[in-house]
């Protein structure tokens, strides 16, 4: 896959580290994600990966450490000296965020199509035909029916909240989206269906992803690159294939070699 | 010693009830207000000798700025004789001894609760509303810090939401009152749950605007003519009520009208929801299709001196 197209890093990583009081969340951790790389950062409950991910969306400032991100200008720019106004914008618009349990990133009360057009209005989109129509179009690209437009979130099974909270990131065309179990709860055939989407949609639009999991079979099948953390350390990092082929660390093969083959 | 602290020493009420202090605080938080249209400004709102939701925010904004040559009309829901107003006006009459009055031009202050008059207010005047919910996002982000952060970054993008809910729910914005504007081109704001059909008269208006929520401890305002835009989308642009019916009273036309059932046989009259304005109409002559013989109102009139 030539998806490296391009030698400057969008996100570099400094030796970010997060304390919780005396315990460690994560500590020294450091990499360069390139436009259209896919990161997964895998390891067990505890170990970690999610306080890694907050802290690079900038929603849980790391203790130590930067972290850089390149603007659409071009510009490097540290993501803890941005104003708030500047980091709510870059969230919003080249940013996604998806959540392991969809309520938490969708508008329960409001339809899926308000869901998925609330980005295209804060960035001000104030035609009303046109953020509908776009709405529907995202629908469709996550197999929701059009049908369901003017349904509230609620009415939706595990699965199309998820699809309608993926719709509702990617619909101002992000450059890098975030990822919480994203498969996370979802039944296998779901789970399945969901990866293919995902899959689609991110060699499609080119998407930069930084995907947090704990099922290696989700990181095999979406990620060109694979972090394993460990008591809040990366003790292994390398390309998928070549680190779940061929793990180096004792606690890397273990984690290989729990999986179940049916 | 000057004329208030007399009244004070013999056991009276500070003129306009609420001390000195108090007034100068709610002042600060007047002058604040106007110098940022539409940015709600904190005050240490005072127990009032009336309930929350009876307009504790109006009374304490309207006693700090009367003056004793001030005359202050009251409405309620348009109407300046029904109970909220008249309880008001006894109140101000009582406690601060000024002119009162029902007539819009004659008033210097008018409190509103939730009605514009429909006569034009000039730059003499000034505009109390009562507000219950100062926050237009309330209802959208309940916390609190996060809506005082989104009025700081402009982050404005939900209540195009709600709007877009309404469309696509109703077919139309079916918003009809407490309808959200933008303010100077920065501040979404509440204008207090006025039917929309007041919305177009707050912008550029040449009277002075405040606007008061006692329970929610907030004044905001809005100066003499300033650009105030009801919020909407390019292909469904705000829109006032319209009726089809003139006042059944005064036969006036494009104004707000309030509905009035007359029996329990589904009969009803459309009549001017601003009373004054209605009352003044019909003394000019004007007659709408349920109005009373003219022989018949000076009558009546005459009967009501008779019995005062």
């Amino acid at each position: 896959m030539s998806v490296f197209m391009s030698e400057e890093p969008l996100l570099q990583v400094h030796n970010v580290t997060r304390y919780y009081g005396d315990r460690i969340g994560c500590s020294n951790v450091s990499f360069d994600l390139f436009p259209g790389e896919v990161l997964a950062i895998v390891g067990e409950s505890g170990s970690g990966k999610t306080t890694l991910l907050n802290c690079l969306s900038t929603r849980l400032a790391p203790t130590a450490g930067a972290i850089e991100y390149r603007m659409r200008d071009g510009s490097m720019r540290n993501l803890y000296q941005l104003t708030e106004a500047e980091r709510r914008l870059l969230m919003r618009t080249d940013w996604g965020f998806v959540h392991q349990n969809a309520a938490d990133g969708l508008r329960m009360n409001v339809s899926a199509g308000a869901n998925v057009g609330e980005r295209l209005m804060a960035v001000g989109d104030r035609h009303y035909g046109n953020i509908r129509a776009t709405a529907d179009d995202w629908l469709g690209r996550v197999e929701i029916d059009s049908d369901r437009i003017d349904d509230d979130p609620r009415s939706f099974s595990g699965g199309m909240r998820q699809r309608l909270q993926i719709a509702r990131n990617l619909v101002t065309r992000p450059r890098l989206v975030f990822m919480d179990e994203p498969t996370g709860g979802l039944d296998v055939s779901v789970q399945a269906r969901l990866l293919d989407l995902l899959r689609r949609l991110v060699a499609d639009l080119g998407l930069s992803v930084v995907i947090v999991t704990h099922d290696l079979a989700v990181a095999r099948l979406l990620s060109h690159r694979i972090m394993v953390m460990r008591q809040g350390n990366v003790i292994e990092s390398g390309l998928t294939d070549q680190v779940l082929d061929d793990p180096r660390e004792p606690y890397t093969q273990l984690l290989v070699s729990s999986i179940l083959q049916v | 010693m000057n004329d208030t602290a007399e009244i004070y020493d013999q056991g009276e009420y500070n003129f306009a009830y609420l001390d000195e202090q108090t007034k100068r605080m709610i002042r600060r938080a007047i002058l604040k207000g106007i110098a940022i249209p539409g940015y709600q400004v904190p005050f240490a709102s005072r127990e009032m000798p009336m309930p929350y939701g009876w307009g504790t925010g109006g009374v304490q904004v309207t006693a700090s700025i009367l003056g004793k040559d001030d005359c202050l009309k009251m409405i309620d829901q348009g109407s300046d004789d029904t109970t909220n107003a008249v309880s008001l006006r006894g109140f101000f009459e009582k406690t601060a001894g000024i002119r009162t009055t029902y007539e819009t031009s004659e008033a210097t202050v008018i409190q509103t609760r939730h009605r514009i008059p429909e006569k034009n207010l000039t730059e003499n005047q000034v505009l109390v509303f009562q507000v219950p919910i100062p926050e237009p996002l309330r209802f959208l982000e309940p916390r609190e810090t996060e809506t005082r952060k989104m009025h700081a970054l402009e982050d404005y993008g939900l209540m195009h939401v709600k709007l877009y809910e309404d469309i696509a729910k109703n077919g139309h914005i079916a918003t009809t009152y407490a309808y959200p504007v933008k303010v100077n081109d920065r501040y979404v704001m509440d204008p207090s749950p006025t039917p929309k059909f007041d919305n177009p008269k707050i912008d550029q208006m040449e009277a002075l605007q405040l606007y008061g929520a006692g329970r929610e401890k907030r004044i905001y305002a809005i100066p003499p003519y300033t650009k105030v835009k009801s919020l909407d989308f390019e292909d469904y642009p705000f829109e006032v009520q319209k009726f089809d019916k003139p006042c059944g009273l005064c036969g006036a036309e494009n104004v707000y009208l309030d509905e009035v059932i007359l029996d329990d046989k589904g009969g009803r009259m459309f009549v001017c929801s601003d009373s004054d304005y209605c009352e003044e109409r019909r003394a000019e002559g004007h007659a709408g299709p349920m109005a009373a013989d003219p022989a018949a109102i000076q009558i009546g009139g005459a009967t009501v001196e008779e019995t005062i």
